[in-house]
Protein backbone atom coordinates (compact mmCIF):
# COMPACT_ATOMS: atom_id res chain seq x y z
CA UNK A 1 0.00 0.00 0.00
CA UNK A 2 2.69 2.36 0.40
CA UNK A 3 4.00 1.85 -2.74
CA UNK A 4 0.59 3.43 -4.05
CA UNK A 5 0.33 6.04 -1.82
CA UNK A 6 4.27 7.04 -2.58
CA UNK A 7 3.32 7.13 -6.52
CA UNK A 8 0.04 8.81 -5.96
CA UNK A 9 2.56 11.07 -4.07
CA UNK A 10 5.20 11.58 -6.68
CA UNK A 11 2.69 12.19 -9.87
CA UNK A 12 1.01 14.95 -7.61
CA UNK A 13 4.13 16.67 -6.40
CA UNK A 14 5.72 16.52 -10.34
CA UNK A 15 2.15 17.74 -11.59
CA UNK A 16 1.99 20.66 -9.49
CA UNK A 17 5.80 21.57 -9.89
CA UNK A 18 6.58 20.98 -13.04
CA UNK A 19 5.60 24.13 -15.94
CA UNK A 20 2.14 24.98 -14.50
CA UNK A 21 0.42 21.64 -15.96
CA UNK A 22 -2.65 22.03 -13.65
CA UNK A 23 -2.74 25.27 -14.66
CA UNK A 24 -2.01 24.92 -17.84
CA UNK A 25 -5.22 22.88 -17.81
CA UNK A 26 -7.22 25.78 -16.66
CA UNK A 27 -6.25 28.32 -19.34
CA UNK A 28 -7.09 25.91 -22.03
CA UNK A 29 -10.61 25.36 -20.68
CA UNK A 30 -10.64 29.08 -20.85
CA UNK A 31 -9.81 29.45 -23.90
CA UNK A 32 -12.44 26.99 -25.12
CA UNK A 33 -15.18 28.92 -23.35
CA UNK A 34 -14.02 32.37 -25.05
CA UNK A 35 -13.94 30.71 -28.29
CA UNK A 36 -16.94 29.56 -28.64
CA UNK A 37 -18.92 33.13 -28.60
CA UNK A 38 -16.89 33.86 -31.51
CA UNK A 39 -18.36 30.96 -33.04
CA UNK A 40 -21.66 31.09 -32.23
CA UNK A 41 -22.36 35.12 -31.52
CA UNK A 42 -22.85 37.01 -28.25
CA UNK A 43 -26.43 36.39 -27.62
CA UNK A 44 -26.31 35.60 -23.61
CA UNK A 45 -30.23 33.79 -23.96
CA UNK A 46 -28.41 31.48 -26.55
CA UNK A 47 -24.73 30.87 -24.66
CA UNK A 48 -27.01 30.16 -21.55
CA UNK A 49 -28.51 27.74 -22.65
CA UNK A 50 -25.47 26.08 -24.36
CA UNK A 51 -23.51 27.18 -21.32
CA UNK A 52 -23.23 23.58 -19.60
CA UNK A 53 -22.53 21.96 -22.84
CA UNK A 54 -19.67 24.41 -23.34
CA UNK A 55 -18.58 23.61 -20.16
CA UNK A 56 -18.57 19.88 -20.53
CA UNK A 57 -16.61 20.32 -23.91
CA UNK A 58 -13.94 22.40 -22.50
CA UNK A 59 -13.56 20.28 -19.67
CA UNK A 60 -13.17 16.98 -21.72
CA UNK A 61 -10.65 18.98 -24.35
CA UNK A 62 -8.64 20.02 -21.40
CA UNK A 63 -7.84 16.39 -19.79
CA UNK A 64 -7.59 15.02 -23.57
CA UNK A 65 -4.68 17.40 -24.25
CA UNK A 66 -3.38 16.73 -20.53
CA UNK A 67 -3.82 12.98 -20.82
CA UNK A 68 0.12 12.69 -22.89
CA UNK A 69 1.48 13.54 -19.18
CA UNK A 70 0.07 10.36 -17.70
CA UNK A 71 2.05 7.95 -19.12
CA UNK A 72 4.29 9.62 -21.86
CA UNK A 73 6.84 10.94 -19.86
CA UNK A 74 7.75 8.07 -17.54
CA UNK A 75 8.02 5.80 -20.44
CA UNK A 76 10.28 8.16 -21.95
CA UNK A 77 12.25 8.42 -18.94
CA UNK A 78 12.22 4.47 -17.69
CA UNK A 79 9.93 5.11 -14.66
CA UNK A 80 7.64 3.03 -16.68
CA UNK A 81 9.33 -0.37 -16.80
CA UNK A 82 10.36 0.14 -13.26
CA UNK A 83 6.60 0.38 -12.76
CA UNK A 84 5.73 -2.58 -14.46
CA UNK A 85 8.76 -4.53 -12.46
CA UNK A 86 7.51 -3.12 -8.93
CA UNK A 87 5.81 -5.79 -6.63
CA UNK A 88 2.39 -3.39 -6.59
CA UNK A 89 -0.16 -4.86 -9.14
CA UNK A 90 0.44 -2.60 -12.61
CA UNK A 91 -3.92 -2.16 -12.70
CA UNK A 92 -3.38 -0.31 -8.77
CA UNK A 93 -0.34 1.30 -9.94
CA UNK A 94 -2.11 2.86 -13.45
CA UNK A 95 -4.78 4.10 -11.04
CA UNK A 96 -2.68 5.34 -8.68
CA UNK A 97 -1.33 7.70 -11.31
CA UNK A 98 -4.45 8.29 -12.85
CA UNK A 99 -5.92 9.80 -9.64
CA UNK A 100 -3.36 11.85 -9.30
CA UNK A 101 -3.78 12.99 -12.91
CA UNK A 102 -6.91 13.96 -11.81
CA UNK A 103 -6.40 15.75 -8.16
CA UNK A 104 -4.22 18.13 -10.43
CA UNK A 105 -5.53 17.91 -13.82
CA UNK A 106 -9.88 17.37 -13.51
CA UNK A 107 -10.06 19.03 -10.12
CA UNK A 108 -8.73 22.80 -10.61
CA UNK A 109 -11.63 22.33 -14.21
CA UNK A 110 -14.00 22.12 -11.70
CA UNK A 111 -12.72 24.83 -9.42
CA UNK A 112 -12.90 27.09 -12.01
CA UNK A 113 -16.27 25.62 -13.70
CA UNK A 114 -18.13 27.99 -11.74
CA UNK A 115 -16.37 31.25 -12.63
CA UNK A 116 -15.72 30.61 -16.54
CA UNK A 117 -20.18 29.81 -16.07
CA UNK A 118 -20.46 33.19 -15.32
CA UNK A 119 -19.07 34.69 -18.38
CA UNK A 120 -21.71 31.88 -20.47
CA UNK A 121 -24.69 33.49 -18.61
CA UNK A 122 -25.36 30.25 -16.97
CA UNK A 123 -27.99 30.94 -13.65
CA UNK A 124 -26.55 31.43 -10.47
CA UNK A 125 -27.74 27.70 -9.25
CA UNK A 126 -27.48 26.04 -12.58
CA UNK A 127 -23.64 26.75 -11.98
CA UNK A 128 -23.77 24.70 -9.26
CA UNK A 129 -25.16 21.82 -10.35
CA UNK A 130 -22.91 21.62 -13.27
CA UNK A 131 -19.98 22.46 -11.31
CA UNK A 132 -21.38 19.08 -9.30
CA UNK A 133 -21.64 17.27 -12.64
CA UNK A 134 -18.49 18.21 -13.75
CA UNK A 135 -17.19 16.99 -10.48
CA UNK A 136 -18.72 13.93 -10.99
CA UNK A 137 -17.61 13.09 -14.54
CA UNK A 138 -14.50 14.04 -14.81
CA UNK A 139 -13.00 11.35 -13.05
CA UNK A 140 -14.34 9.33 -15.68
CA UNK A 141 -12.49 11.37 -18.58
CA UNK A 142 -9.84 10.93 -16.76
CA UNK A 143 -9.80 6.90 -16.37
CA UNK A 144 -10.95 6.46 -19.90
CA UNK A 145 -8.09 8.62 -21.22
CA UNK A 146 -5.72 6.13 -19.25
CA UNK A 147 -6.80 3.88 -21.57
CA UNK A 148 -6.25 5.45 -24.75
CA UNK A 149 -3.18 7.00 -22.80
CA UNK A 150 -1.65 3.46 -22.60
CA UNK A 151 -2.35 2.65 -25.90
CA UNK A 152 -0.32 5.61 -27.34
CA UNK A 153 2.42 4.58 -25.03
CA UNK A 154 2.52 0.74 -26.34
CA UNK A 155 1.84 2.14 -30.01
CA UNK A 156 4.73 4.21 -29.74
CA UNK A 157 2.44 7.10 -31.47
CA UNK A 158 1.73 10.26 -30.53
CA UNK A 159 -0.14 13.39 -32.66
CA UNK A 160 -4.03 13.01 -32.65
CA UNK A 161 -4.20 9.31 -32.16
CA UNK A 162 -5.21 9.46 -28.37
CA UNK A 163 -7.63 11.86 -28.46
CA UNK A 164 -8.63 9.89 -31.71
CA UNK A 165 -9.16 6.73 -29.21
CA UNK A 166 -10.14 8.13 -26.45
CA UNK A 167 -13.18 10.77 -27.84
CA UNK A 168 -15.81 8.01 -28.72
CA UNK A 169 -15.26 6.20 -25.17
CA UNK A 170 -16.24 9.45 -23.26
CA UNK A 171 -19.86 9.97 -25.31
CA UNK A 172 -21.66 8.64 -22.70
CA UNK A 173 -19.79 10.70 -20.03
CA UNK A 174 -20.48 14.11 -22.04
CA UNK A 175 -24.61 12.82 -22.75
CA UNK A 176 -25.39 12.31 -19.28
CA UNK A 177 -23.03 14.98 -17.62
CA UNK A 178 -24.90 17.57 -20.17
CA UNK A 179 -28.35 15.73 -19.75
CA UNK A 180 -28.03 16.17 -15.85
CA UNK A 181 -27.04 20.11 -16.41
CA UNK A 182 -29.37 20.84 -18.40
CA UNK A 183 -32.09 18.97 -16.39
CA UNK A 184 -30.82 21.97 -13.70
CA UNK A 185 -31.67 24.89 -15.99
CA UNK A 186 -34.76 24.17 -18.25
CA UNK A 187 -36.30 22.30 -15.10
CA UNK A 188 -38.06 19.71 -17.56
CA UNK A 189 -36.12 17.03 -17.41
CA UNK A 190 -35.67 14.82 -14.06
CA UNK A 191 -32.02 15.51 -12.59
CA UNK A 192 -31.99 12.38 -10.59
CA UNK A 193 -31.78 9.86 -13.45
CA UNK A 194 -29.04 11.05 -15.64
CA UNK A 195 -26.97 12.18 -12.98
CA UNK A 196 -26.88 7.98 -11.31
CA UNK A 197 -25.89 6.80 -14.62
CA UNK A 198 -23.22 9.34 -14.45
CA UNK A 199 -22.18 8.21 -10.97
CA UNK A 200 -22.36 4.92 -12.39
CA UNK A 201 -20.36 5.58 -15.23
CA UNK A 202 -17.81 7.01 -13.22
CA UNK A 203 -17.16 4.04 -10.97
CA UNK A 204 -17.46 1.66 -14.37
CA UNK A 205 -14.43 3.87 -15.25
CA UNK A 206 -12.46 3.61 -12.14
CA UNK A 207 -12.56 -0.33 -12.80
CA UNK A 208 -12.44 -1.18 -16.54
CA UNK A 209 -9.59 1.81 -17.32
CA UNK A 210 -7.00 0.67 -15.41
CA UNK A 211 -7.45 -3.02 -15.75
CA UNK A 212 -7.51 -2.29 -19.39
CA UNK A 213 -4.55 0.23 -19.56
CA UNK A 214 -2.53 -2.48 -17.17
CA UNK A 215 -3.51 -5.27 -20.01
CA UNK A 216 -2.09 -2.63 -23.12
CA UNK A 217 0.66 -2.06 -21.46
CA UNK A 218 1.64 -5.58 -20.35
CA UNK A 219 1.20 -6.46 -23.76
CA UNK A 220 2.97 -3.86 -25.22
CA UNK A 221 5.63 -2.96 -23.31
CA UNK A 222 6.82 -6.48 -24.07
CA UNK B 1 -20.75 59.84 1.74
CA UNK B 2 -23.72 57.97 -0.11
CA UNK B 3 -22.16 55.42 -2.43
CA UNK B 4 -26.29 54.83 -3.53
CA UNK B 5 -27.62 51.37 -3.78
CA UNK B 6 -24.94 49.41 -5.21
CA UNK B 7 -22.34 50.59 -2.76
CA UNK B 8 -21.47 46.81 -2.17
CA UNK B 9 -20.24 46.30 -6.04
CA UNK B 10 -18.19 49.72 -5.82
CA UNK B 11 -16.70 48.52 -2.43
CA UNK B 12 -16.08 45.24 -3.74
CA UNK B 13 -14.01 46.93 -6.98
CA UNK B 14 -11.95 49.25 -5.10
CA UNK B 15 -10.89 46.02 -2.54
CA UNK B 16 -10.36 43.82 -4.88
CA UNK B 17 -7.98 46.41 -6.50
CA UNK B 18 -6.11 46.98 -3.48
CA UNK B 19 -5.86 43.17 -2.76
CA UNK B 20 -4.19 42.74 -6.00
CA UNK B 21 -1.57 45.95 -5.54
CA UNK B 22 -0.72 44.81 -2.41
CA UNK B 23 -0.52 41.54 -3.55
CA UNK B 24 2.27 42.70 -6.51
CA UNK B 25 4.12 45.07 -3.99
CA UNK B 26 4.67 41.77 -1.70
CA UNK B 27 5.74 39.91 -4.75
CA UNK B 28 8.45 42.33 -5.25
CA UNK B 29 9.20 43.27 -1.76
CA UNK B 30 9.39 39.31 -0.54
CA UNK B 31 11.33 38.68 -3.98
CA UNK B 32 13.61 41.07 -3.28
CA UNK B 33 14.79 39.81 0.33
CA UNK B 34 14.74 36.36 -1.44
CA UNK B 35 16.88 37.14 -4.15
CA UNK B 36 19.47 39.49 -1.76
CA UNK B 37 19.50 36.51 1.12
CA UNK B 38 20.84 33.75 -2.04
CA UNK B 39 23.28 36.68 -3.24
CA UNK B 40 24.45 36.76 0.78
CA UNK B 41 24.64 32.82 1.19
CA UNK B 42 26.46 32.49 -2.31
CA UNK B 43 28.78 35.58 -1.43
CA UNK B 44 29.53 33.89 2.26
CA UNK B 45 30.85 30.50 0.05
CA UNK B 46 33.32 32.17 -1.39
CA UNK B 47 31.59 32.27 -5.13
CA UNK B 48 32.29 35.36 -6.54
CA UNK B 49 31.45 36.77 -10.11
CA UNK B 50 35.08 37.52 -10.79
CA UNK B 51 37.04 34.84 -13.26
CA UNK B 52 39.37 34.17 -10.70
CA UNK B 53 38.21 30.28 -9.54
CA UNK B 54 37.46 30.64 -5.72
CA UNK B 55 40.18 29.63 -3.02
CA UNK C 1 22.17 59.45 -20.58
CA UNK C 2 22.57 56.88 -23.33
CA UNK C 3 20.11 53.79 -23.35
CA UNK C 4 23.60 51.86 -23.62
CA UNK C 5 24.95 53.29 -20.66
CA UNK C 6 21.85 51.34 -19.30
CA UNK C 7 22.98 47.78 -20.05
CA UNK C 8 25.40 47.57 -17.62
CA UNK C 9 23.58 45.51 -15.04
CA UNK C 10 25.13 47.21 -11.87
CA UNK C 11 24.28 50.58 -13.54
CA UNK C 12 20.35 49.83 -13.76
CA UNK C 13 20.84 48.58 -9.85
CA UNK C 14 22.49 51.54 -9.14
CA UNK C 15 20.23 54.30 -10.97
CA UNK C 16 17.21 51.62 -9.48
CA UNK C 17 18.08 52.28 -6.05
CA UNK C 18 18.12 56.12 -6.73
CA UNK C 19 14.93 56.23 -8.10
CA UNK C 20 12.47 54.12 -6.15
CA UNK C 21 12.31 56.14 -3.32
CA UNK C 22 10.87 58.64 -5.30
CA UNK C 23 8.69 56.77 -7.66
CA UNK C 24 7.11 55.03 -4.60
CA UNK C 25 6.59 58.32 -2.77
CA UNK C 26 4.97 60.28 -5.84
CA UNK C 27 3.01 56.66 -6.43
CA UNK C 28 1.56 57.08 -2.36
CA UNK C 29 0.64 60.88 -3.64
CA UNK C 30 -1.11 60.27 -6.55
CA UNK C 31 -3.42 58.10 -5.25
CA UNK C 32 -3.93 59.98 -1.77
CA UNK C 33 -4.62 62.59 -4.59
CA UNK C 34 -6.46 60.38 -6.85
CA UNK C 35 -9.19 58.90 -4.46
CA UNK C 36 -9.67 61.71 -2.91
CA UNK C 37 -10.77 63.50 -6.09
CA UNK C 38 -12.62 60.15 -6.95
CA UNK C 39 -14.34 60.30 -4.13
CA UNK C 40 -15.19 63.26 -3.07
CA UNK C 41 -14.63 65.65 -5.88
CA UNK C 42 -16.16 63.76 -8.81
CA UNK C 43 -20.11 64.17 -8.97
CA UNK C 44 -22.22 61.22 -9.40
CA UNK C 45 -23.08 60.33 -12.87
CA UNK C 46 -26.43 61.16 -13.71
CA UNK C 47 -27.17 58.07 -15.32
CA UNK C 48 -25.25 55.31 -13.50
CA UNK C 49 -25.13 57.32 -9.68
CA UNK C 50 -22.26 56.35 -7.36
CA UNK C 51 -21.60 53.43 -9.83
CA UNK C 52 -19.38 55.66 -12.04
CA UNK C 53 -16.48 55.68 -9.05
CA UNK C 54 -15.49 52.37 -10.52
CA UNK C 55 -14.64 53.67 -13.52
CA UNK C 56 -11.61 55.53 -11.73
CA UNK C 57 -10.11 52.38 -11.32
CA UNK C 58 -11.48 50.37 -14.14
CA UNK C 59 -10.29 52.52 -16.97
CA UNK C 60 -6.88 53.04 -15.97
CA UNK C 61 -6.51 49.08 -15.51
CA UNK C 62 -7.17 48.62 -19.43
CA UNK C 63 -4.94 51.48 -19.72
CA UNK C 64 -2.15 49.81 -18.43
CA UNK C 65 -2.96 46.12 -19.44
CA UNK C 66 -2.15 47.93 -22.99
CA UNK C 67 0.94 50.04 -21.97
CA UNK C 68 2.03 46.94 -20.57
CA UNK C 69 2.03 44.82 -23.78
CA UNK C 70 3.60 48.13 -25.41
CA UNK C 71 6.69 48.17 -22.89
CA UNK C 72 7.18 44.39 -23.65
CA UNK C 73 6.88 45.06 -27.89
CA UNK C 74 10.14 47.65 -27.28
CA UNK C 75 11.73 45.27 -24.99
CA UNK C 76 11.47 42.73 -27.73
CA UNK C 77 12.97 44.52 -30.23
CA UNK C 78 15.61 45.34 -27.56
CA UNK C 79 16.15 41.59 -27.22
CA UNK C 80 15.45 40.39 -31.07
CA UNK C 81 17.17 43.24 -33.00
CA UNK C 82 20.02 44.86 -30.36
CA UNK C 83 19.97 42.13 -28.61
CA UNK C 84 20.36 44.84 -25.26
CA UNK C 85 21.14 42.53 -22.44
CA UNK C 86 18.57 44.30 -20.13
CA UNK C 87 15.66 43.84 -22.78
CA UNK C 88 15.26 40.42 -21.43
CA UNK C 89 14.76 41.34 -18.11
CA UNK C 90 12.42 44.10 -19.11
CA UNK C 91 10.63 41.91 -21.47
CA UNK C 92 10.23 39.38 -18.60
CA UNK C 93 9.43 41.54 -16.07
CA UNK C 94 6.19 43.75 -17.38
CA UNK C 95 4.19 40.37 -18.31
CA UNK C 96 2.83 39.81 -15.03
CA UNK C 97 2.13 43.44 -13.59
CA UNK C 98 0.58 44.45 -16.94
CA UNK C 99 -1.57 40.46 -16.70
CA UNK C 100 -2.45 42.01 -12.96
CA UNK C 101 -3.87 45.38 -14.11
CA UNK C 102 -5.35 43.38 -17.00
CA UNK C 103 -7.50 41.53 -14.46
CA UNK C 104 -8.42 44.36 -12.57
CA UNK C 105 -9.68 46.33 -15.76
CA UNK C 106 -11.77 42.94 -16.13
CA UNK C 107 -13.31 42.09 -12.78
CA UNK C 108 -13.72 45.83 -11.89
CA UNK C 109 -15.64 45.56 -15.50
CA UNK C 110 -18.19 42.95 -13.76
CA UNK C 111 -18.37 44.41 -10.97
CA UNK C 112 -19.42 47.42 -12.92
CA UNK C 113 -21.92 46.00 -15.33
CA UNK C 114 -23.63 43.84 -12.73
CA UNK C 115 -25.76 46.63 -11.49
CA UNK C 116 -25.62 48.74 -14.55
CA UNK C 117 -26.43 46.09 -17.63
CA UNK C 118 -27.89 43.39 -15.05
CA UNK C 119 -25.07 41.19 -15.88
CA UNK C 120 -21.37 40.26 -14.83
CA UNK C 121 -20.00 39.74 -18.10
CA UNK C 122 -21.38 40.88 -21.55
CA UNK C 123 -19.52 39.68 -24.94
CA UNK C 124 -19.29 42.97 -26.25
CA UNK C 125 -16.30 44.42 -28.24
CA UNK C 126 -14.63 46.07 -25.47
CA UNK C 127 -14.60 43.71 -22.76
CA UNK C 128 -13.81 40.70 -25.60
CA UNK C 129 -11.06 42.34 -26.35
CA UNK C 130 -9.99 42.48 -23.09
CA UNK C 131 -10.11 39.22 -22.04
CA UNK C 132 -8.51 38.13 -25.11
CA UNK C 133 -5.47 40.43 -24.35
CA UNK C 134 -5.90 38.62 -20.73
CA UNK C 135 -5.47 35.32 -22.37
CA UNK C 136 -2.63 36.36 -24.52
CA UNK C 137 -1.01 37.94 -21.13
CA UNK C 138 -1.67 34.60 -19.77
CA UNK C 139 -0.16 31.95 -22.48
CA UNK C 140 3.27 34.05 -22.51
CA UNK C 141 4.23 33.81 -18.86
CA UNK C 142 3.22 29.76 -19.37
CA UNK C 143 6.01 29.91 -22.19
CA UNK C 144 8.20 32.16 -19.97
CA UNK C 145 7.62 29.48 -17.43
CA UNK C 146 8.56 26.43 -19.95
CA UNK C 147 11.49 27.32 -20.92
CA UNK C 148 14.73 26.78 -18.61
CA UNK C 149 17.29 28.85 -19.91
CA UNK C 150 16.96 32.73 -19.60
CA UNK C 151 18.59 33.72 -23.00
CA UNK C 152 16.56 31.06 -24.76
CA UNK C 153 13.29 31.79 -22.95
CA UNK C 154 13.60 35.65 -23.62
CA UNK C 155 13.99 34.80 -27.38
CA UNK C 156 10.58 33.03 -27.91
CA UNK C 157 9.18 35.01 -25.38
CA UNK C 158 10.32 38.03 -27.83
CA UNK C 159 8.95 36.68 -30.52
CA UNK C 160 5.63 35.80 -29.16
CA UNK C 161 5.26 39.48 -27.59
CA UNK C 162 5.72 40.93 -31.47
CA UNK C 163 3.35 38.48 -33.05
CA UNK C 164 0.65 39.40 -30.10
CA UNK C 165 1.77 42.85 -30.58
CA UNK C 166 0.97 42.93 -34.11
CA UNK C 167 -2.06 40.96 -33.95
CA UNK C 168 -3.77 42.90 -31.15
CA UNK C 169 -4.98 45.98 -33.44
CA UNK C 170 -6.18 43.27 -35.89
CA UNK C 171 -8.05 41.45 -32.86
CA UNK C 172 -9.52 44.25 -31.46
CA UNK C 173 -10.82 45.19 -35.20
CA UNK C 174 -11.99 41.76 -36.18
CA UNK C 175 -13.56 41.73 -32.43
CA UNK C 176 -15.62 44.94 -33.19
CA UNK C 177 -16.56 43.94 -36.49
CA UNK C 178 -18.06 40.75 -34.66
CA UNK C 179 -19.64 42.64 -32.20
CA UNK C 180 -21.30 44.97 -34.99
CA UNK C 181 -22.73 41.95 -36.64
CA UNK C 182 -24.05 40.92 -33.40
CA UNK C 183 -25.03 43.79 -31.42
CA UNK C 184 -29.00 44.44 -30.84
CA UNK C 185 -30.04 48.19 -30.78
CA UNK C 186 -29.05 48.82 -27.40
CA UNK C 187 -25.21 49.94 -27.02
CA UNK C 188 -23.78 49.75 -24.20
CA UNK C 189 -21.26 53.06 -23.72
CA UNK C 190 -19.19 53.83 -20.83
CA UNK C 191 -19.79 56.99 -18.56
CA UNK C 192 -22.74 58.45 -20.99
CA UNK C 193 -22.12 60.23 -24.57
CA UNK C 194 -18.92 62.07 -23.40
CA UNK C 195 -16.78 61.86 -20.20
CA UNK C 196 -18.12 65.35 -18.21
CA UNK C 197 -14.58 67.16 -17.07
CA UNK C 198 -15.73 66.92 -13.59
CA UNK C 199 -15.26 63.03 -13.97
CA UNK C 200 -12.66 63.62 -16.46
CA UNK C 201 -9.75 65.02 -13.85
CA UNK C 202 -10.05 62.79 -11.49
CA UNK C 203 -10.00 60.12 -14.09
CA UNK C 204 -6.62 61.35 -15.38
CA UNK C 205 -5.48 61.92 -12.06
CA UNK C 206 -6.29 58.49 -10.88
CA UNK C 207 -4.83 57.44 -14.45
CA UNK C 208 -1.47 58.86 -13.49
CA UNK C 209 -1.58 57.52 -9.85
CA UNK C 210 -1.75 53.76 -11.32
CA UNK C 211 0.78 54.15 -14.10
CA UNK C 212 3.37 55.60 -11.56
CA UNK C 213 2.31 52.59 -9.90
CA UNK C 214 3.45 50.25 -12.57
CA UNK C 215 6.54 52.13 -13.00
CA UNK C 216 7.65 51.69 -9.28
CA UNK C 217 6.76 48.18 -9.22
CA UNK C 218 8.35 47.87 -12.46
CA UNK C 219 11.62 48.95 -12.04
CA UNK C 220 11.51 46.74 -8.62
CA UNK C 221 10.90 43.79 -10.76
CA UNK C 222 13.61 44.29 -12.45
CA UNK C 223 15.55 44.82 -9.86
CA UNK C 224 14.86 41.85 -8.65
CA UNK C 225 14.87 39.82 -12.12
CA UNK C 226 18.44 41.01 -12.35
CA UNK C 227 19.68 39.24 -8.87
CA UNK C 228 17.90 36.53 -10.18
CA UNK C 229 20.26 35.80 -12.76
CA UNK C 230 23.41 36.97 -11.04
CA UNK C 231 21.81 33.91 -8.30
CA UNK C 232 21.79 31.45 -10.98
CA UNK C 233 24.69 32.50 -12.75
CA UNK C 234 26.67 32.09 -9.33
CA UNK C 235 24.79 28.69 -8.71
CA UNK C 236 26.47 27.66 -11.96
CA UNK C 237 29.82 28.65 -11.46
CA UNK C 238 29.35 26.84 -8.46
CA UNK C 239 28.87 23.75 -9.93
CA UNK C 240 31.46 23.99 -12.77
CA UNK C 241 34.29 24.65 -9.54
CA UNK C 242 32.98 21.70 -7.97
CA UNK C 243 33.13 19.54 -11.56
CA UNK C 244 36.39 20.90 -11.80
CA UNK C 245 38.37 20.30 -8.65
Amino acid sequence: MTALAALLLRDTRLAVRVGGGALMGVLFFLLVVTMVPFGVGPDLKLLGRIGPAILWIGALLATLLGLDRLLAADHDDGSLDLILMGHAPLELAVAAKALAHWLTTGLPLVIAAPLFGIFLNIDGSAIGIVALTLLVGTPALTFIGLIGAALAVALQRGGLLLPVLVLPLTVPVLIFGIAAGDAAILNAAPFGAPFLILIALTLTSVVIGPVAAAAVLRHGLD
Amino acid sequence: MNLGPYAAFILAAYSLTTAVVVALILWVLLDYRVQRKLLADLEARGVTRRSEPPR
Amino acid sequence: MEWIALANPSRFLALAERLLPGLAAATALAFAAGLYAAFFVAPEDYQQGATVRIMFIHVPGAWLGMLGWAIMSVAALGTLVWRHPLADVALKTAAPIGAAFTFVCLVTGALWGRPMWGTYWVWDARLTSVLVLFLMYLGLIALWRAIEDPARAARAAAVLTLVGAVNLPIIKFSVDWWSTLHQPASVFRVGGSTIHPAILAPLLVMALAFTLLFATLYVSAMRNEILRRRVRTLRLLQVHAAQGA
